[in-house]
C-alpha cells in the first residue's frame, strides 16, 4: 500500500516546510507544525525512495524506484529535469549546497552527481568505488559522504582530492555529518550507530539499544548536535546522549517500524514516519500532531 | 474687498507660474509620481535613451531607432539622375537639430571651453606648456594660446587671491627661511646618487644672500607633474629633433654633456629661456631613451671625432674599456662606470656587479634536410612471400615503383632491417616487431619450453611425414615445409627480423598453427590429400575429424583475405592489449584485517583507506572549490593497466619486495617479517581469547591503544600486494597516466630507519620513547609501523605487566614517561570493555548503581561538567589544528595531571568496572595526543 516512507527533508531555512515521499509514487510538501499539505508532486513512474530540497526552497529533487533523479521546481510543481542513467534504484538524493549538483546513491552502486545548470544528460561524474549499493549520501560544502551497503563509509573531499574509505563491516543505512562538520555518524545493519572522527576515521561512540536489522533506518543527531537519534524496528525512536553515549530517551511512536526521522534544524521538533504517518514530536510544551498520510 | 484686491494684485510681482485654482470638492492633485515623469524636448516628443549605441537621445527620424518604423530614409534620390549633383553627406545630416544645439554633441555655437579658462598667469602652467611647447614639432606653437587667453580666472584663484595669495607662490603659512649654509657653485658639478641637501633649489637662489629677520617667505609653489599626455607615436621619453637646440642651440666643441645632469632637472622647466648661448643647429637622437634612464647623455646624439681620444694615455682606465673612448667617461670615472652599466636609479642597498652577466651560449637547432617532412607515415610492409608475391608487385607498381630486386632498391622502400643488412649490420636482437619484446623473462622462458618442446614435436612430424611419402613413394617438395620450419625457428629465437604478415588463426597453438600452414602450403600446390598429410598422426580420430573441419573453414576464411588484410594493417605503436584491463591503482585492501579491526573496535588508521580521487573540474566548480589537481585530466581514482589474466594477480604468496636496500638488510627484514607473521595470527587469536579472560584483554587492549595512535599499519601484506602490483606493472605497459607515487610508496624506508627501531628495545623506557618518536613522525611510513608493531607488543607485555603490577606507582618520577602511561591507559576505552557499559542488557544491571554513584559523589559530576568544556575546547583545538605544537603539549600536561585524577579515582572503583563518564572522558581525550 502507500508508504509515505521518509519525512526526508525538513526545510534547513526555517523548517516549516517538510517534504514526504513514498509508494504512491509521489512527493508531497507539508507545513509540518500545522499538518497541512501544501502540494503533490506527481512524475515519478514508481515509489519515491528519496527526495531532498534546496538550500533556497525553490527546487526538490527526488529519486526512486524508476532509475530517474527528478527536478521538482516547488512553485509550479513541475518536472524541470528528469535525469536518467542510473542501473537500479535510487536510494538516496541530495542538493550540494548551492543547488547546482545533485547527487544520487543508487542500488547500482555509483553515486550519480548531475548538473543542474547545464543541459546535459550524463553525470558530470560517477563515483563508482562502491562495491554494492549506496544507501546514503550527504554533501557538505566540499565534500561527498556515502554509505553503502558494502559496509563502507566513503568520504570524497572535493577541495583535498582524496578519497577516505572507512570500514564498518556490516552493511551501512544512515551516514550524517554532525553539524559541527567534524563527525560522522553511521548506522548500520548490526543495529549500532557509530560516532567517528571524519579526519581520522576514529570511533568516538558508540549507541546500540535500537534494532535494525533488515530496513534501511535512518538517523541523525539532534538540532545541537548533543543527541543521537535513530529509528529502531520495535517501533521506538532511540535518543542517546552524544558524548556520554547513554541512551537518553526511548520514544514509543508506534507498532511498526519507525522508517524514517528528520530533525528540525534549529528547533528540538523531530520528524517520524512510519506506516501512512508523518508525527511530529516537539518538547513537553507541544503536543504531538498527526499529520495524515 | 475686490476693488482692494485689485490693487493689491496691480502692485505684486508675481513670480512663476501660480497653481491651478482648485475647485470646489475637488481633491488636491497627486504629485506625478516619478516612473511616470517624462522628459520631452521642445516639439513635444518623447525622448528617451536608447543606449550609446543606438543613437543616444531621441535617435533617428522622431524617436524611431529601436521602434517598429525604424530609420524613416528623408527621401529617396535616384542616383542615377542626378549624378552630378549627388552631394556628399556628413555626419551633420544625421544629426537632430538639438544634437547642433548648445548642449547636444556637435555645438555649432562658440562656447570658451576649459582649456582657455584662467589661464593667464598661472606660472606653473605655463612652464609646463613651455616644455610641452619645446617638445612639440612646431616650436611656439603654443604662442597662439599665449595671445589667445580668455580674460576669465577661476573661483578658487579669485579666492586665494582674496586671501593674499599671489601667483607664483606656493599655498600654506609663510616661512622663514633658513640661511643657505653651502651654496653650490654653479659651475661646480656634483656627481653621485646623493645630493646634498637644498641642492635642487637652486633656481630660486640668486636673491637669498640679504636675509633680513623680520621677513618671512611665502612656501615654495609646488612645480606640477607634467600631465601631458604622450600623443605622439615615438617610444617613451624620446624627442625626436630638438627644436629648442635647433633655435637657440648649442654646438661647437661638444655641448655641454651635463646639462640636463640629475640635480638639474628641477630647472629644466625654468630655464629653457636662459640658455641663449648656444649656437645654432640640429642635434637629434637616434634612438629613444630607456624608461629608466633617467636623462639621456646624447650617447647616439652628436658624435666628432674630437670625442674620441686620439692619444693612449697613461690614466687608462682598469675596465680595459679601450675602444670604447668616448672622453666624458675618462672626465668623471665614477659617472661613466655607472652609465655604461645602469643609467637607471640603483636601489639602496644593491651595487653595480662588477662582472657583466656571462650571455648564455645558444646552440641553434640542427639543420633540417630540405626536403624533411615531419610527418611519418606508414609504409605499407609485405613480406616477399611466396603467396603474396603478387600482391607486393601490385602494390609497388600502385605505388609507382618498379619491383626490382632489393638489391637496387631505393631506400626508400627499404625498411630498417634491411638497410640494416646491406650496411653489413648484425640485427638486432628482439626487433621491434616481435611480441615477444614485450613479454617478462619468465614468460619468454616459459615459450622458449613450450616451443622446444613444439620444434621437438615438429622435427617428428617431419620425420614421419618423411617417413610416409617415402613409404608412398610420392614425390614431395620438401622446401615449403623447411622454409615454414625456419621462420618458426626464427620466431622462437625471439627475433623476426622479417615481418610475416601471414594470418595466424591459430597463432595460440603453435603446433597447430604449424600444421595448417603446412595444409596451406600442400593446398597450394594441389594435392588432395593435403588435410589428411598435415595433420598429426599422433591425434586421435575424433581430434584429427575436428582439426579438419577446422582447418578447412580456416583456409576459406582466412586465405582469401589474410594477405590483403595484413597489408592494410601496420603495427600499432603501443601494444594493443585485449589482454589487460584497466583497474583501479589503488584497491580498498583486505578486509579480513579490517573485519578483525571492527570487532576490536580499532577504528581509525586500520579501517581507512585514502585514496587519490580526482573530482571533475565541473563539479569543482559547482562546488566552488579549487581543482584540487588542476593539471590532471583524470576523473576519479587513478588507474592502472593490468594483465587481465596475469598469474600475479591470482597470487596470494607475496614476493619479497625488490628494493634497493642493501642484501643484510633486506635479510633481515625478512626475518623481521618471519618473525612478523609468526606473531600476527597469535595476536588474532588471542582477541578472539580477550572476551573470556579479562586480564588478557586488558592488556591486550593496551596494547591496542598504543599501536592505535601511531600509524596503522597497512598491513604487511597490503604493502607486498602494492609492491607486487607495481612490479608486474612495470613488467607490462604502464599507463601513461599512472603517478609515479606507488612505486615510491612500494619501496622501503632506509636501513637507519629498521635500526633506530630495533637497536635496543629491550627495556620498558626505550619502548615508550620509541613510541613518541612513532607519534611525533609522519604517518609516512605504514611498512615500517608494521614490523615495528611486532617488537612494539613484546615491549607491551613487559609494560603492561609492569603497569599493571604497578599501578599508582609512577606518579611523579620521570615528567614524561608516565604521562605517556597514563595516556595509554586512557586508551583502554576503545577496548572492548564499552560495549558491556552501553549494552542494554548491562545497562539496566549497571545504570542503577551508577546513579548510586553520581548521587554520592559529585565531584564527578564537577568533573563531568569540567569535561564539557573540555570537549569545547577540544573541538576548538580541532578547528586550529595546525596551531604549533606547543599547545597540545600544555594540553597534553594538562591531561596528564586530570589523568593523574582519574587513575586515582579509578583505583577507588576498581579497574574493571568504569563508569560511562570515565570512559568518554578518556576517548574525548585520545584525539587530543594526536594533534
Amino acid at each position: 500500500g502507500r508508504r509515505p516512507s521518509n519525512p526526508p527533508w525538513y526545510s534547513p531555512v526555517d523548517g516549516n516546510y517538510c517534504l514526504t515521499c513514498g509508494s504512491d509514487k509521489t512527493l508531497k510538501l507539508w507545513n509540518p507544525l500545522r499538518g497541512t499539505l501544501l502540494r503533490t508532486y506527481s512524475g515519478h513512474g514508481y515509489e519515491v525512495l528519496d527526495a531532498a530540497g534546496s538550500f533556497d526552497n525553490s527546487s526538490l529533487c527526488s529519486g526512486g524506484g524508476d532509475k530517474a533523479v527528478v527536478l521538482w521546481d516547488v512553485a509550479s510543481g513541475q518536472v524541470v529535469r528528469k535525469f536518467r542513467g542510473h542501473a537500479g534504484k535510487v536510494n538516496t538524493v541530495q542538493f550540494n549546497e548551492e543547488a547546482t549538483v545533485i547527487l544520487s546513491g543508487s542500488i547500482d552502486s555509483t553515486i550519480r552527481c548531475w548538473d543542474c545548470r547545464s543541459r546535459k544528460p550524463e553525470p558530470v561524474q560517477t563515483l563508482d568505488e562502491a562495491r554494492d549499493g549506496i544507501s546514503s549520501v550527504k554533501v557538505s560544502d566540499h565534500e561527498v559522504l556515502a554509505g553503502s551497503v558494502d559496509g563502507r563509509v566513503r568520504r570524497y573531499d572535493l577541495r583535498m582530492g582524496q578519497l577516505f574509505s572507512d570500514y564498518v563491516g556490516s552493511p551501512i543505512t544512515c551516514i550524517c555529518f554532525s553539524r559541527d562538520g567534524q563527525c560522522t555518524l553511521v548506522s548500520s545493519l548490526d543495529s549500532t550507530l557509530r560516532l567517528l572522527d571524519k579526519d581520522t576515521g576514529e570511533l568516538l561512540g558508540e549507541y546500540t539499544g535500537h534494532k535494525n536489522k533488515e530496513y534501511k533506518l535512518d538517523c541523525c543527531l539532534s538540532e545541537r548536535d548533543t543527541h543521537v537519534v535513530s529509528c529502531s524496528e520495535d517501533g521506538k525512536v532511540f535518543f542517546w546522549d552524544l558524548v556520554e553515549g547513554a541512551l537518553a530517551l526511548a520514544l514509543p511512536v508506534g507498532p511498526g517500524v519507525v522508517q524514517s526521522l528528520t530533525y528540525h534544524p534549529t528547533e528540538p521538533c523531530l520528524l517520524t514516519a512510519m506506516g501512512g504517518s508523518i508525527q511530529c514530536w516537539r518538547e513537553e510544551t507541544y503536543e504531538a500532531e498527526g499529520a495524515p498520510g | 474687498m475686490a476693488a482692494l484686491d485689485s490693487d493689491s494684485d496691480e502692485d505684486l510681482v508675481s513670480y512663476g507660474t501660480g497653481l491651478e485654482p482648485l475647485e470646489e470638492g475637488e481633491r488636491p492633485k497627486k504629485p506625478i509620481p516619478l516612473q511616470d515623469q517624462t522628459v520631452r524636448d521642445e516639439k513635444g516628443r518623447y525622448k528617451r535613451f536608447h543606449g550609446a549605441f543606438s543613437g543616444g537621445f531621441s535617435a533617428g527620424y522622431f524617436n524611431t531607432v529601436g521602434s517598429k518604423e525604424g530609420w524613416t530614409p528623408s527621401s529617396f534620390v535616384s542616383s542615377r539622375q542626378n549624378r552630378a549633383d549627388k552631394s556628399v553627406l556628413g555626419p551633420e545630416d544625421f544629426m537632430d537639430e538639438e544634437d547642433l544645439s548648445e548642449f547636444g554633441i556637435a555645438p555649432k555655437s562658440i562656447v570658451t571651453t576649459d582649456d582657455f579658462a584662467s589661464k593667464t598667469k598661472d606660472r606653473i602652467r605655463e612652464k609646463a606648456r613651455q616644455l610641452a611647447a619645446a617638445t612639440a614639432p612646431i616650436p611656439g606653437a603654443t604662442l597662439l594660446d599665449d595671445l589667445i587667453t580668455p580674460a576669465k580666472l577661476s573661483v578658487g584663484f579669485e579666492l586665494l587671491r582674496k586671501m593674499g595669495w599671489k601667483e607664483g607662490q606656493g599655498i600654506g603659512p609663510r616661512v622663514k627661511r633658513r640661511p643657505r649654509r653651502q651654496k653650490p657653485d654653479p659651475g661646480v658639478k656634483i656627481y653621485g646618487c646623493a645630493l646634498p641637501p637644498g641642492g635642487s633649489e637652486g633656481s630660486e637662489d640668486e636673491d637669498d644672500d640679504y636675509l633680513p629677520e623680520n621677513v618671512t617667505f611665502a612656501p615654495k609653489d609646488v612645480t606640477p607633474v607634467d600631465f601631458t599626455p604622450k600623443d605622439n607615436v615615438h617610444g617613451l621619453a624620446y624627442k625626436g629633433l630638438d627644436p629648442h637646440q635647433a633655435l637657440f642651440g648649442t654646438s661647437g666643441e661638444h655641448f655641454n654633456l651635463f646639462s640636463g645632469g640629475p640635480e638639474e632637472t628641477g630647472d629644466l622647466l625654468g630655464d629653457i629661456g636662459v640658455n641663449k648661448g648656444r649656437k645654432l643647429g640640429i642635434s637629434g637622437q637616434a634612438f629613444g631613451v630607456g624608461a629608466l634612464e633617467e636623462e639621456d647623455d646624447d650617447i647616439y646624439a652628436t658624435e666628432t671625432l674630437s670625442k674620441y681620444d686620439t692619444v693612449l694615455k697613461d690614466e687608462e682606465p682598469g675596465d680595459g674599456l679601450y675602444g670604447w673612448t668616448a672622453p666624458r667617461q675618462y672626465k668623471s670615472q665614477k659617472e661613466s662606470e655607472k652609465d655604461l652599466c645602469y643609467v637607471g636609479k640603483i636601489l639602496d642597498g644593491f651595487s653595480l656587479a662588477s662582472k657583466p652577466l656571462s650571455s648564455k651560449k645558444i646552440y641553434p637547432p640542427p639543420e633540417l634536410p630540405r626536403d624533411y617532412r615531419p610527418v611519418h607515415y606508414f609504409r605499407p610492409v609485405v613480406a616477399a612471400t611466396s603467396e603474396n608475391s603478387h600482391l607486393l608487385q601490385v602494390l609497388s607498381e600502385s605505388a609507382g615503383k618498379p619491383t626490382n630486386d632489393p638489391g637496387t632498391r631505393s631506400r626508400h622502400q627499404l625498411n630498417a632491417c634491411k638497410r640494416g643488412e646491406l650496411l653489413g649490420e648484425t640485427p638486432i636482437q628482439g626487433a621491434p616487431t616481435s611480441v615477444l619484446e614485450f613479454l617478462s623473462q619468465k614468460d619468454k622462458e616459459r615459450l622458449k619450453e613450450v616451443k622446444q618442446a613444439t620444434d621437438l614435436k615438429a622435427a617428428q612430424l617431419r620425420a614421419r611425414s618423411l617417413a610416409q611419402s617415402a613409404s608412398g613413394s610420392r614425390p614431395q617438395p620438401l622446401s615449403p615445409d623447411v622454409g615454414h620450419c625456419s621462420w618458426h625457428m626464427a620466431l622462437s629465437g625471439g627475433m623476426a627480423s622479417t615481418r610475416t604478415s601471414n594470418f595466424k588463426p591459430f597463432a595460440k597453438d603453435p603446433e597447430k598453427q604449424k600444421r595448417y600452414e603446412e595444409f596451406l602450403a600442400n593446398m597450394k600446390r594441389g594435392q588432395k590429400d593435403a588435410l589428411e598429410r598435415c595433420l598429426d598422426p599422433g591425434m586421435t580420430e575424433w581430434e584429427r575429424g575436428r582439426e579438419r573441419d577446422e582447418f578447412a573453414r580456416a583456409a576459406l576464411l582466412y586465405a582469401s583475405s589474410h594477405s590483403t588484410l595484413s597489408s592494410r594493417f601496420t603495427h600499432a605503436q603501443e601494444e594493443d592489449d585485449s589482454e589487460q584491463v584497466e583497474v583501479p591503482r589503488d584497491q580498498e585492501n583486505d578486509v579480513s584485517d579490517k573485519q578483525s579491526a571492527v570487532k576490536m573496535k580499532m577504528f581509525g588508521k586500520l579501517t581507512r583507506d585514502t585514496f587519490e580521487w580526482h573530482p571533475d573540474k565541473l563539479l569543482c566548480k559547482r562546488f566552488n572549490v579549487p581543482d584540487p589537481y588542476p593539471d590532471s585530466t583524470l576523473v576519479g581514482l587513478p588507474r592502472v593497466k593490468r594483465d587481465k589474466y596475469s598469474v600475479f594477480s591470482f597470487l596470494t604468496i607475496p614476493e619479497t619486495a625488490s628494493s634497493p636496500v642493501t642484501q643484510a638488510s633486506s635479510e633481515k627484514v625478512a626475518q623481521h617479517r618471519a618473525s612478523d607473521k609468526s606473531r600476527k595470527p597469535s595476536r588474532w587469536d588471542t582477541s578472539k581469547e580477550e572476551k573470556k579472560e579479562d586480564s588478557i584483554s586488558e592488556f591486550l587492549s593496551l596494547a591496542r591503544s598504543k599501536v592505535g595512535p601511531a600509524k596503522p599499519e597497512p598491513s604487511p601484506l597490503v604493502n607486498k600486494e602494492e609492491a607486487r602490483a607495481t612490479e608486474s606493472v612495470s613488467n607490462k605497459v604502464v599507463n601513461k597516466d599512472v603517478d609515479s607515487q606507488t612505486e615510491g610508496e612500494g619501496s622501503r624506508p632506509s636501513m637507519d630507519l629498521f635500526k633506530a627501531i630495533f637497536a635496543s628495545s629491550s627495556d620498558e623506557k626505550s619502548s615508550s620513547s620509541e613510541d613518541e618518536q612513532g607519534d611525533s613522525e609522519d604517518d609516512q611510513e605504514g611498512t615500517r609501523e608494521a614490523d615495528f608493531k611486532s617488537s612494539q607488543e613484546t615491549d607491551l607485555v613487559e609494560a603492561s605487566s609492569v603497569a599493571q603490577a604497578s599501578e599508582p606507582a609512577p606518579q611523579e618520577p620521570a615528567p614524561f614517561f608516565p604521562i605517556q602511561k597514563m595516556q595509554i591507559d586512557e586508551r583502554e576505552a576503545f577496548g572492548p570493555r564499552l560495549p558491556p557499559v552501553f549494552c542494554p542488557n548491562a545497562r539496566q544491571k549497571l545504570e542503577a548503581p551508577l546513579k548510586e554513584k553520581h548521587k554520592k559523589n559529585k565531584e564527578k559530576h564537577k568533573t563531568k561538567k569540567e569535561h564539557r568544556r573540555k570537549k569545547e575546547k577540544k573541538k576548538k583545538h580541532r578547528k586550529h589544528k595546525h596551531k604549533g605544537k606547543q599547545k597540545n603539549k600544555k594540553s597534553e600536561k594538562s591531561s596528564s595531571s586530570e589523568s593523574t585524577d582519574s587513575s586515582d579515582s579509578q583505583s577507588e572503583e576498581g579497574p574493571t568496572d568504569l563508569s560511562p563518564q570515565e570512559l568518554l572522558r578518556r576517548l574525548k581525550r585520545l584525539p587530543l595526543r594526536r594533534q
